[in-house]
């Protein structure tokens, strides 16, 4: 319900940025000098009509192409909107041929038409001949961009005619948006926004499990067609803020981060169309800063940004926390197994003393006092374990003590496992037990111990310490001895 | 709709061309067919590994590689071009590398953020360096080349001999190259691109080859770049060797057809180019595109004229 109405959210956003066209229809004014400043302060306060219709093109197109995205990525056609894009390129021709000026509308049904007809050569290609799909769409996108490319060299060629402008289409000028453009984007965005929403559970199921959808009937050709016509629509309405190549940057990249960061097509479909708002409007930004500079490519950029963020930085797949998951892990392992040797050090003395020397510790670690005194210190920072005055010897915390306990018994508990129901040689069960004891949680704790009738010896002789000892706290603390499990009576 | 398709005059279109125009011509056509045969020689191995994509990329990103270049070398020099393409190249193969395997993005959506992102950021840096004066790459020139300048160049002159242009020179280099690196490692890049697996147990680099594939990728590319841009340049990759694919099942018949198809759709392009008035790289595109779909229309044609004749014995039964 949350998307649903930060859908709803953005479907007014989309209205909201469309109000100020009616008044302001008006054709761009170049840009004046002036300093950078002026025009970041001239961008705040959204004076220009001409920069509104850019930064309401910009953020539109962001939201619109970030929904389609969203689609192509799950679905795995992220290059279909490549090859789209740059086959619509004839059609705007003969959008242009129509009658010879650069109508929006003309150009909108013609590019509309030759994508779709793209799409179904990309599929027809696929399905009569061996060729694979990377094949199918490099060969859409080059022979139809090539046809595009003579059009336009024909087109150049003709008298009469409003040409001026036809390769905006190329790289893109968001400046350039007429007042028309934007409504066109606005509709296409609105349009593509109510069909998701109506038929967001078939485009769900047919993105992710064509098979079963078939299975209940539903139409999947009719929906990934009907995806298709509002790719197309979205380039083609895109086209002329961002350029031929960059439309596949804002319908790729936004909805890749989106995808690095949810696992629901809801929150992806609306984190992807934020992304691209948030692309678009610095897109515009940087493009009215920085003077006459292209605005797709900052889109690009922008949107690049988001998806480094995302890379890096995402909670659960980024690049970043995964290190810092790593990282924290072998720290703990560390810590556990200093932990570890001072229990083995307190129970060679039988557990008469609570202290143990760091010299003693560090000949049972084979490790300089350095290190030791290093792991200690960690030790003491998570409570763990405190030095005494003279910072010669350690004793346990009571949360040390339990934790020590606990990877000892782990520790002792796999070993017996392992001898006892796995008929491993017992000198050969450290290594395993070394690596499981970080690992093993409590409850597959109890059912070992259940599943070993509650021993209380491991292989090697020794006490696996019971849970009384780790309620208990420090045996010496406490003045008994570590009895191992059993010993409740005492 | 009349003015845009100019009456086809016979003399015009295709005497022309090879009489009074000749001298334009034939650097056109040469170089053309060069363009192609090169690209589609090593697009043959990137279809094969289903990475014609990745062929797109890389003459996409090849663009900030040329400035960068131009930016440490402070000249437009060839070698200054090659060294920047081929690093650029690089950065995209290592980039969709490390986005693909270090997220779950999967490698198409990979492939497109590197080159959109790489391309972007050589737009940007081109226009901030034409807005300072300093540097000037045809924005056009990227998208669609423009072939047609090559008979305009000054020619090398070696010895008293006058050799050709220097692009076409250039290209018959790579084109040389590219033969020769398939002749030479032939055995290798068949193993590599039919059987990884194969490869792996004897002993090949999979890794080294895939670098050099796109090494080499990268120089075929800057050298079609000039002349007929980026974009077309992944249709002289891509096109030839699907017309040779749909033809020739084995890898030598393969070859040899990407070359006769690169020569055929330069001929046509060239006379499509001067019929319509219209580019001349284009056109090749074009018309390599429809010797393409000749080739798609003929062996589904032959395809149900096989299966007619082996139902017809039964038909026959019937009556």
């Amino acid at each position: 319900m949350k998307v649903r109405r930060g859908i709803f959210l953005l479907g007014l956003l989309a209205v909201l940025l469309l109000a100020p066209e009616a008044a302001h229809a008006a054709r761009i004014n170049e840009l004046t000098e002036s300093t950078m400043g002026e025009r970041a302060v001239r961008f705040f306060t959204f004076q220009d009509p001409s920069l509104r219709n850019a930064l309401a093109g910009s953020m539109l197109l962001g939201i619109c192409c970030g929904l389609m995205g969203a689609f192509l990525v799950v679905r795995k056609l992220a290059l279909m909107g490549d090859a789209l894009s740059h086959a619509v390129l004839p059609g705007v021709a003969l959008g242009f041929l129509w009658n010879m000026t650069k109508d929006p509308v003309a150009i909108f049904i013609g590019a509309t038409v030759v994508g779709l007809l793209g799409a179904g050569t990309v599929q027809l290609i696929r399905s009569t001949t061996k060729h694979k799909e990377d094949a199918a769409l490099g060969f859409v996108l080059a022979s139809f961009f090539a046809v595009g490319i003579c059009l336009f060299t024909m087109i150049q060629n003709l008298p009469g005619g409003n040409k001026s402008g036809l390769d905006k289409f190329m790289f893109g000028q968001a400046a350039s948006l007429s007042g028309g453009d934007v409504m066109l984007l606005a509709v296409v965005t609105i349009l593509s926004l109510g069909v998701i929403v109506v038929f967001y559970k078939e485009y769900l199921l047919t993105s992710f499990d064509a098979g079963f959808a078939r299975a209940i009937g539903l139409p999947v050709k009719i929906f990934h067609y009907s995806l298709m016509l509002m790719l197309a629509f979205a380039i083609v309405s895109s086209l002329q803020a961002v350029g031929v190549v960059l439309v596949s940057a804002m319908l790729v990249i936004p909805a890749a981060a989106a995808f690095l960061l949810t696992d629901r097509l809801g929150m992806m479909l609306l984190l992807s169309a934020i992304f691209g708002l948030c692309s678009g409007g610095a897109g515009a930004f940087f493009s009215f800063v920085g003077r006459n500079l292209p605005t797709g490519p900052f889109m690009v950029l922008a949107a690049a940004g988001l998806f480094a963020g995302a890379l890096f930085f995402g909670p659960r797949h980024g690049i970043a926390s995964r290190w810092w998951r790593q990282w924290s892990r072998s720290a703990r392992i560390q810590r556990e197994n200093a932990l570890k040797a001072i229990y083995h050090e307190l129970e060679s003395g039988d557990f008469v003393t609570e202290h143990v020397a760091l010299q003693a510790l560090a000949e049972r670690r084979r490790e300089t006092l350095e290190e030791v005194r290093r792991q200690v210190a960690k030790l003491g920072a998570h409570r763990q374990a405190s030095l005494s005055a003279d910072g010669e010897t350690v004793s346990l915390t009571p949360e040390g003590w339990q934790r020590a306990c606990e990877i000892v018994r782990n520790h002792r508990l796999w070993e017996l496992y392992l001898t006892n129901e796995a008929q491993v040689a017992s000198d050969h069960v450290h290594e395993d037990a070394e690596i499981i004891e970080h690992v093993l949680g409590e409850a597959s704790v109890l059912q070992l111990e259940k599943r070993l009738n509650y021993a209380r010896r491991d292989p090697h002789g020794k006490l696996i310490p019971g849970l009384n000892d780790i309620r208990r706290g420090h045996a010496a603390v406490t003045g008994t001895r570590a009895t191992g499990f059993g010993s409740s009576a005492s | 709709m009349n003015s845009l398709f100019p009456p086809f005059d016979w003399h015009r279109v295709v005497v022309q061309p090879w009489s009074e125009d000749f001298a334009l011509n034939i650097w056109i056509v040469v170089m053309g067919f060069l363009v192609a045969a090169a690209c589609g020689l090593v697009g043959n191995y990137l279809l094969l590994r289903r990475m014609a994509l990745v062929g797109d990329a890389i003459s996409h990103s090849i663009l900030p590689g040329l400035v960068v270049a131009f930016l440490i070398f402070r000249e437009a020099s060839t070698w200054a071009m090659f060294g920047g393409a081929l690093a650029a190249g690089m950065v995209t193969v290592a980039l969709i590398e490390f986005i693909h395997k270090q997220s779950r993005v999967k490698p198409d959506a990979a492939i497109c953020i590197a080159f959109t992102v790489l391309f972007a950021i050589g737009v940007v840096m081109m226009s901030a360096l034409e807005s300072r004066g300093s540097f000037h790459i045809d924005a056009d020139c990227v998208l669609y080349g423009e072939i047609a300048f090559v008979s305009l160049e000054p020619p090398v002159v070696w010895n008293g001999w006058e050799l050709g242009p220097p692009s076409v020179l250039r290209m018959a280099g790579l084109f040389v190259a590219a033969v020769a690196a398939i002749l030479v490692f032939y055995k290798e890049l068949l193993v590599t691109s039919f059987d990884p697996g194969l490869a792996k147990s004897l002993g090949m680099r999979a890794g080294v080859w895939h670098y050099g594939l796109m090494a080499a990728l990268a120089l075929v590319v800057v050298g079609a770049f000039e002349s007929v841009g980026a974009i077309l340049a992944v249709a002289m990759l891509i096109v030839p060797p699907m017309f040779a694919a749909q033809l020739a099942g084995r890898l030598p018949g393969r070859l040899l057809l990407t070359v006769a198809h690169a020569a055929l759709s330069t001929l046509l392009g060239l006379h499509l180019s001067v019929w319509l008035n219209c580019s001349a790289a284009g056109a090749m595109v074009v018309a390599g595109s429809l010797l393409f779909v000749a080739a798609w229309i003929g062996t589904a044609v032959r395809a149900k004229l096989v299966r007619i004749e082996a139902a017809a014995p039964q038909i026959k039964h019937a009556f």
